[in-house]
């Protein structure tokens, strides 16, 4: 008897096991051929001569030049300065946040997340006209002080706009931490005797330095990742436009672009790495209790709250003030406002040539809807069986985080030209399909982060009880794990969403013909000339009305924890 | 549906090298409240998923009515489960919370309400309906958690520490409604805990698990009077365990002796009719319960049999009775003396004599 049912037992576990494992094959067949493969192929050129042997000639010869030495420099000093200065924005207001109640802390909340909704490279072009050398302010001053201030040359403008769109992640990442230090952890240490500054700098801030420094990590990987505001500024000096201007003017097998390209991973890897150890550090601090509201703001502090808040707004409104002037112009040069108005930006871009919108709206919505599907699948995975492989599913499906929208553009280029890829017909990199796959791609790890969440959020035992009950996993799902996942699928979607809809780097790479374009890239073509400008504009409005849309449906459904869909 | 009775048959299950539980046998009757007892971690827990079919066992077979249900699908199993956490569904009411499984099993709309609405009234929760979970009490919380199990007419009702949620009075209270119901409907019933005072008062019968195995099976009264070593007679209720020799064995008539740094001392045992006469100079654990202890003067006549001069070392007042520790024979003994109202209760330091009936002392083996 024993013996009979002893070998039963393991024909039923595999039989349970046999679909969780098809899944984990298929998941990474897709995360391999998409993610993994295209980076290794671009890692592996880099690394081979011309005779197919291995070789660190090309890293030699990259730091041997002087222009690309100079690049990583640009960088790496530039990556280093948006932090640093996204930081002094973003910490006090992080604190006033988290523990001070006062009259409109809504709209300091509200301020802080518009640079979010205005893609950078839209900002670039709409601080032009405002800082630039022609734009408003240094217009008044030559006519009042005949000076002018370089707010936008070269590297400061580059700076200045990734500045201002990324000091959120900072604040938002700062707040969430601070939020979740357990007051008792305070409490206990006041019972000691400790408070004022000395709490702070003894308990509050050891606490919270982790998320602050995940968020500046994240940070960083996101503004040397950035390629078009570079290339709105015409600033190439910097590793993501050499990449980029490399592939596209001398071609697909200049292997110095491949070179720029790992050097670029190297980067974001190492800051992601990073910035998974102190996450994970910062895992111990978590609330058991809402972390206190320290008090009211009244008086005299008050009124500084009130004059850094008018401050912060104002700067950070200053692009979508100027993209919305621009969008309704039919010349603006050298002049304060725009000299005459006109709705025939939107006529064109909505009516002449809608499908840069239509294309936007059909890509992101199936990138969103396919990353939901794997999110959900991988989540799945990774909190539910036991199938082996789910540490590198895990690792693969996080991998994009380090990987620069170039890069994985130029993978794509390398890997899927050339070749009728099955059931499309054509090359993949002549279908619109590439950029829907490059999205998805892209932005897997948000949504896997989301599903992964909202699936930890529910307790095995609600689907146990389920089947105990009598439904079979299927119907357990329906009626059990999906109506309890649905708000962080959708968050998880709606990140992916908004993301996509002003993602660039990948975008213009990748693009095969001009009509098969969306949004970023019409935006992209209109700035090229003065008089497409107004069009490029009422474009980025409609791209920061998506984002809005986007971003306000999110802050819906996650509530107050909208901060921790942008952590890792 | 039918009660059934349910058959485990040396069943094990192992993660990696470790066997959490292995050979375990055990046959649970049809209609009888029996308990899992066991510290955490002992392996109950993972005997009674496995019964529901949440663990695959990797050796040995699981029987409900005689049939073998090793590959049948939780959800096939027809065994309720009540969770220790309730594990009630927060975006479900409480009526969809319990018509759940009457919806698995394409029942009647009017049916459902019927059904709902009887086995709501069974556990006082009418007039809940409409209510979430998040809404309710913890008590109330775990008679929907019932509710929803018991609606589906189960073969067998499991329950996983159901009241470990819940405070010390309320919980007494759902012991016995649960003890009422259990007995009302015949249902086969296991149950699991680590509170050894809830399985004594619930329980037909009680399987004290440790290590994965069980120790002993038997009725409550078995357990606690006569446990089989000396883990089971320290895991369920109170006792003085004292390391002693047999010196003299006739029938069931035995004298212990007890050596120790302190002093030395024999007892005269009578033990129960049905146990072995044990062979003179086994090593064993003589247990006395603290309740048939009698402190009292030294001078004071008594018709004990055994008796012990000792002091005083601790005096709790409880109420109903007087818990005292004394000291003697280099060891402590806790004495547990129904309240003697009026007279002077015993103080620390105080020297007293200890005695208790040749009866009222078991030996058990040695574990190792």
């Amino acid at each position: 008897m024993a013996i009979a049912s002893a070998r039963a037992a393991p024909r039923i576990a595999a039989r349970i096991d046999w679909w969780q494992g098809s899944l984990m094959a298929l998941l990474l067949v897709l995360l391999i051929a998409f993610i993994l493969y295209p980076v290794l192929r671009v890692l592996s050129i880099s690394l081979t001569d011309d005779e197919n042997n291995l070789t660190l000639l090309h890293f030699l010869n990259f730091f041997r030049r002087p222009l690309f030495r100079e690049a990583l420099w640009n960088t790496l000093s530039s990556g280093f300065l948006v932090v640093l200065f996204s930081a002094i924005l973003a910490l006090p207001m992080a604190y006033i946040l988290a523990r001070y109640e006062f009259r409109g802390k809504l709209l300091l909340q509200t301020a802080a997340t518009l640079p979010l909704v205005i893609p950078p490279f839209v900002g670039a072009v709409a601080l032009q006209l405002i800082l630039g050398r022609s734009g408003m302010v240094n217009l008044v001053l030559m006519d009042w002080f005949d000076f002018s201030i370089p707010f936008m040359e070269g590297l400061t403008g580059v700076v200045l706009v990734q500045t201002l769109h990324f000091f959120p992640f900072i604040l938002l990442n700062t707040v969430v931490s601070l939020a979740n230090v357990d007051s008792s952890l305070e409490e206990a240490a006041q019972n000691l005797g400790c408070h004022g500054i000395r709490l702070f700098r003894r308990v509050t801030l050891p606490l919270m330095l982790p998320g602050f420094i995940a968020g500046s990590l994240l940070t960083f990987i996101r503004a040397i990742d950035d390629l078009g505001t570079p290339l709105m500024l015409n600033y190439k000096n910097l590793l993501a436009p050499q990449a980029y201007l490399r592939i596209t003017t001398i071609g697909m097998d200049d292997v110095d672009g491949y070179v720029v390209c790992v050097v670029l991973v190297m980067l974001s890897l190492a800051a992601l790495l990073a910035a998974r150890k102190y996450l994970s550090l910062a895992e111990y601090a978590t609330a058991q209790r809402a972390a206190p509201v320290a008090g009211k703001l009244q008086g005299i502090n008050l009124a500084i709250v009130w004059c850094v808040i008018a401050m912060i707004l104002g700067v950070s409104l200053l692009p979508h003030i100027g993209i919305i002037i621009l969008s309704f112009s039919k010349i603006w040069s050298f002049t304060l406002l725009p000299t005459t108005y006109t709705l025939s930006n939107y006529h064109e871009i909505l009516f002449r040539v809608p499908h840069f919108v239509v294309n936007t709206l059909i890509y992101t919505l199936l990138a969103a809807a396919l990353d939901i599907v794997l999110g959900a699948a991988i989540a799945f995975l990774l909190l539910r069986s036991r199938v082996p492989g789910r540490n590198f599913l895990d690792a693969v499906a996080t991998m994009p985080l380090a990987i620069p929208g170039v890069v994985l553009a130029v993978g794509y280029l390398r890997v899927f030209h050339g070749w009728d890829f099955p059931g499309v017909g054509a090359p993949l990199t002549s279908s619109w399909l590439i950029l829907v796959i490059a999205y998805t791609s892209r932005r897997l790890p948000y949504t896997v982060r989301a599903c992964y969440a909202a699936l930890q959020q529910v307790h095995v035992s609600l689907e146990e009880s389920a089947q105990n009950l009598g439904a079979n996993r299927w119907r357990t799902f329906m009626r059990i794990t999906l109506p309890m996942i649905g708000g962080g699928l959708i968050a998880g979607g709606l990140i992916a969403f908004i993301t996509s809809c002003v993602e660039l780097a990948s975008t213009i790479m990748l693009v095969p013909r001009i009509e098969l374009g969306p949004i970023s890239y019409g935006i992209y073509l209109y700035m090229q000339s003065p008089l497409g400008r107004g069009a490029g504009a009422a474009l980025g409005v409609v791209a920061i009305l998506l984002v809005s849309a986007g971003t306000y449906l999110t802050h819906r459904i996650f509530g107050g924890r909208a901060g921790s869909a942008f952590r890792i | 549906m039918q009660a059934a009775d349910v058959k485990l048959e040396s069943v094990g299950k192992r993660y990696g090298d470790q066997w959490i539980v292995r050979h375990v046998d055990l046959h649970i009757q049809r209609g009888e409240f029996f308990t899992f007892l066991g510290p955490s971690g002992c392996g109950k827990t993972t005997l009674l998923r496995m019964i529901a079919g949440f663990v695959q066992p990797d050796e040995g077979s699981v029987r409900l009515d005689g049939q073998a249900v090793n590959q049948v699908p939780p959800w096939q199993r027809e065994v309720g489960l009540v969770f220790q956490n309730y594990a009630l569904w927060p975006h479900l009411s409480v009526f969809e919370n319990v018509a759940f499984g009457l919806r698995e099993r394409k029942v009647a709309r009017d049916e459902i309400v019927r059904r709902v609405g009887a086995v709501l009234e069974q556990v006082e929760l009418t007039g809940t309906e409409a209510r979430r979970p998040s809404q309710l009490s913890g008590g109330q919380q775990q008679r929907v958690a019932l509710a929803r199990t018991l609606v589906i007419q189960p073969r067998v009702l499991l329950l996983d520490e159901p009241l470990s949620n819940l405070d010390a009075k309320l919980r007494v209270e759902m012991r016995l409604e649960l003890l009422k119901l259990q007995r009302d409907l015949g249902l086969t019933t296991i149950y699991v805990t680590h509170d050894q005072e809830e399985a004594l008062a619930l329980s037909t019968t009680i399987a004290v698990i440790e290590g994965g195995q069980v120790i002993q099976q038997g009725t409550p009264r078995e357990i606690y009077e006569q446990p089989a070593n000396d883990f089971v007679a320290a895991f369920i209720g109170q006792s003085n365990l004292i390391a002693a020799t047999v010196e003299q064995a006739q029938g069931q008539s035995v004298v212990v002796g007890i050596d120790s740094a302190d002093g030395a001392a024999k007892f005269a045992l009578t033990l129960p009719s049905a146990s072995a006469t044990p062979s003179v100079g086994t090593a064993v654990f003589l247990c006395i319960r603290p309740e048939v202890i009698e402190i009292s003067d030294r001078g004071a006549p008594s018709e004990q049999v055994n008796r012990l001069p000792a002091n005083v070392i601790a005096s709790a007042y409880q109420g109903a009775f007087v818990e005292y520790e004394v000291a003697t024979l280099g060891t402590t003994f806790k004495a547990r003396v129904a309240n003697p109202k009026g007279k002077e209760l015993f103080q620390r330091n105080d020297a007293v004599m200890l005695s208790f009936a040749a009866t009222d002392a078991v030996l058990i083996a040695r574990r190792r």
